[in-house]
């Protein structure tokens, strides 16, 4: 549904990105992910045609963003980072604006405009100035307007920035609902939201693609053992001798506060050490406070993604400060 | 082209705002202040005649009141039309929903069409209001309809020119201020060149007095319809759309 190849984009003496690269299928959920400045909202300009790139393709439903751009935006729904609206409008009259440019036929309109209302929850406030509605309510109309005509594909800039907790649920159930039957591709900072909502990640730092793929792809990936967290009650030294030498340990790392008596040890993936270390820990009498199974987060693979880019060193597989 | 529905939004956005309202209102109080102090002096003119029959002879309404009142309307029209433009793309720029607009399934060149006749519509309800100051001439005198016609035409063409080279002084900046300065400037620069045209002479004095806006305009409020002139006025109409339409294609280039 969109396939973006090579892309690159320059302001100036600028890179903004260069040679992105990747694909999204249709009816997926897809977040794209990277610090503040990696080229994030460059990206969706360009596929939202707001923006030529300088170099390299990007197709969405089928048709060059470039090339084909009015059968590509007939296509689209698109909610622009600040969520631009007029307002000096009132909420009904401006969707049945936006449905009109966007060529919702005459006789569908009025029940297309009331259909995406309803979804966004904003019929209340359809009769309001856009300009004195609440932060959540505008964000809802930019959403409310990215899908008035019912486009096959989302792009979404930041759909929950600068929202309460509620309403972060409410959009992101919204989001939800629009999953099958329309391809999203949203931005975020907030990474779980990312694993609540989306089926695949694209994570870009520097202008560039870094990682993409399903969320467990990219732990396996990033993470290949499994992780063990062992807290016992006992000074340090013997203890980390004990659990290097547990058949099956790749190693073993201090976690916390060092001498609180937490370890991370690290297995081949799949291999489950807890009886072994519980066993360790009867024989030699520690008493034993904590024992769990430790799950990588997006959030780990984010930051050892990133951070390993940008101390330039090999990525994966680096002493996991990362898991701290 | 996708021109009606932007043609609304402007119109809806004119009137919901006080911008439409205040220019009609002050753009009328002046007028009508104009017409009245024209008119009377008209007036006062007519009586001294009655007296000298061979004063009366040359004294007309129609090169009286309304070419006088046709001059004045002129120079307000330097003023009040960059305030009718200046919020057109200054203001979508400055909000970001410019982004929104030109990602919708719709040409640069109907936006700029729509936003176009959106400002010439309300600028033809400001000409069509003030049709009471000839219909309240016609209630005491004879009016040439020739001359009023082609006056109302210079004054459409006139105030379209003037509207084109506003929309693009708002095309280039996100600040309405500028945006409406800079137009005025330029409307300004274009109006007094006409001034310098006899002191230079020459060629170049007849270059510059018909690159100059207002001496076109000279013809149609004697009720001279001449191609020339209507030719200037389209001309200079398309050629400012012309770059406004450039001007928003370089503003996405650019980024």
């Amino acid at each position: 549904m969109i396939d973006v190849s090579n892309l690159t984009k320059h302001y100036g003496p600028v890179t903004a990105i260069r040679d992105v690269s990747f694909s999204v299928a249709p009816g997926e959920i897809v977040g794209f992910l990277g610090p503040n400045g990696a080229g994030k909202s460059t990206t969706m300009r360009i596929l939202s045609c707001f923006l030529p790139a300088t170099s390299g393709t990007a197709r969405v439903a089928g048709y060059d963003v470039f090339k084909d751009s009015m059968e590509v935006r007939r296509r689209i729904g698109y909610l622009p980072e600040n969520v631009p609206l007029y307002g000096e409008m009132r909420v009904a009259p401006y969707l049945d604006f936006v449905a009109e440019v966007k060529g919702v036929p005459r006789a569908e309109r009025t029940r297309r405009v009331a259909e995406a209302m309803e979804r966004c929850l904003v019929t209340e406030v359809q009769h309001r100035l856009i300009a004195t509605l609440s932060k959540g309510y505008r964000q809802r109309v930019g959403l409310a307007q990215a899908i008035v005509n019912d486009p096959h594909v989302l792009i979404l800039d930041e759909p929950t920035i600068g929202l309460d907790p509620r309403q972060i649920t409410e959009i992101r159930s919204l989001i939800k609902s629009l999953a099958g039957d329309h391809t999203v591709i949203l931005s975020t900072h907030i990474l779980p939201e990312v694993s609540m909502l989306c089926g695949g990640v694209i994570i870009i730092n520097r202008g560039s693609v870094v990682a993409q793929g399903t969320i467990d792809r990219l732990v396996d990936e990033f993470f290949p053992t499994s992780r063990v967290l062992v807290q016992v009650a006992v000074p340090a030294a013997a203890v980390r001798e004990g659990l290097a030498a547990v058949p099956g340990v790749v190693a073993v790392h201090e976690q916390g506060v060092p001498g609180d008596g937490t370890w991370l040890v690290e297995s081949p993936r799949g291999r489950d050490l807890r009886g072994e270390i519980f066993q360790l820990a009867a024989q030699r009498k520690w008493p034993l406070v904590e024992l769990r199974r430790v799950g990588a987060t997006l959030e780990e693979v984010f930051i050892r993604i990133v951070a390993g880019e940008d101390t330039a060193a090999p990525g994966p597989g680096r002493d996991g400060e990362g898991a701290a | 082209m996708k021109v009606w529905p932007i043609f609304k939004k402007e119109m809806r956005l004119y009137f919901t705002s006080p911008v439409a309202w205040v220019v009609l209102a002050v753009f009328l109080a002046i007028m009508g202040f104009f017409f009245w102090s024209i008119f009377d002096y008209f007036g006062r003119l007519s009586m001294q005649a009655a007296m000298q029959p061979m004063m009366g002879r040359d004294l007309n309404v129609t090169d009286g009141v309304m070419r006088p009142l046709f001059s004045n309307f002129s120079v307000i029209l330097l003023l009040i039309t960059p305030l009718l433009t200046m919020r057109l793309f200054s203001e979508e720029r400055r909000s970001g929903t410019i982004e929104l607009l030109l990602t919708y399934p719709v040409r640069d060149g109907a936006v700029l069409v729509g936003k176009y006749l959106a400002a010439l519509a309300l600028y033809g309800v400001m000409l069509a209001l003030t049709l009471l100051y000839p219909a309240i001439v016609l209630y005491f005198a004879r009016l040439e309809w020739g001359p009023l016609a082609t006056g109302y035409l210079g004054l459409l063409l006139l105030g379209g020119t003037f509207l084109a080279v506003g929309i693009l002084a708002s095309s280039v900046t996100e600040n309405q201020i500028i945006a409406s300065i800079t137009a005025f400037g330029i409307l300004l620069a274009l109006w007094i060149m006409g001034w310098a045209a006899e002191s230079v002479g020459g060629t170049w004095g007849r270059v510059i007095s018909s690159v100059s806006i207002l001496e076109h305009f000279d013809t149609f409020s004697r009720g001279i319809l001449d191609t020339k002139d209507v030719v200037y006025y389209l001309n200079a109409i398309a050629l400012a759309l012309f770059l406004t339409l450039r001007s928003l294609e370089a503003r996405r280039w650019k980024g």
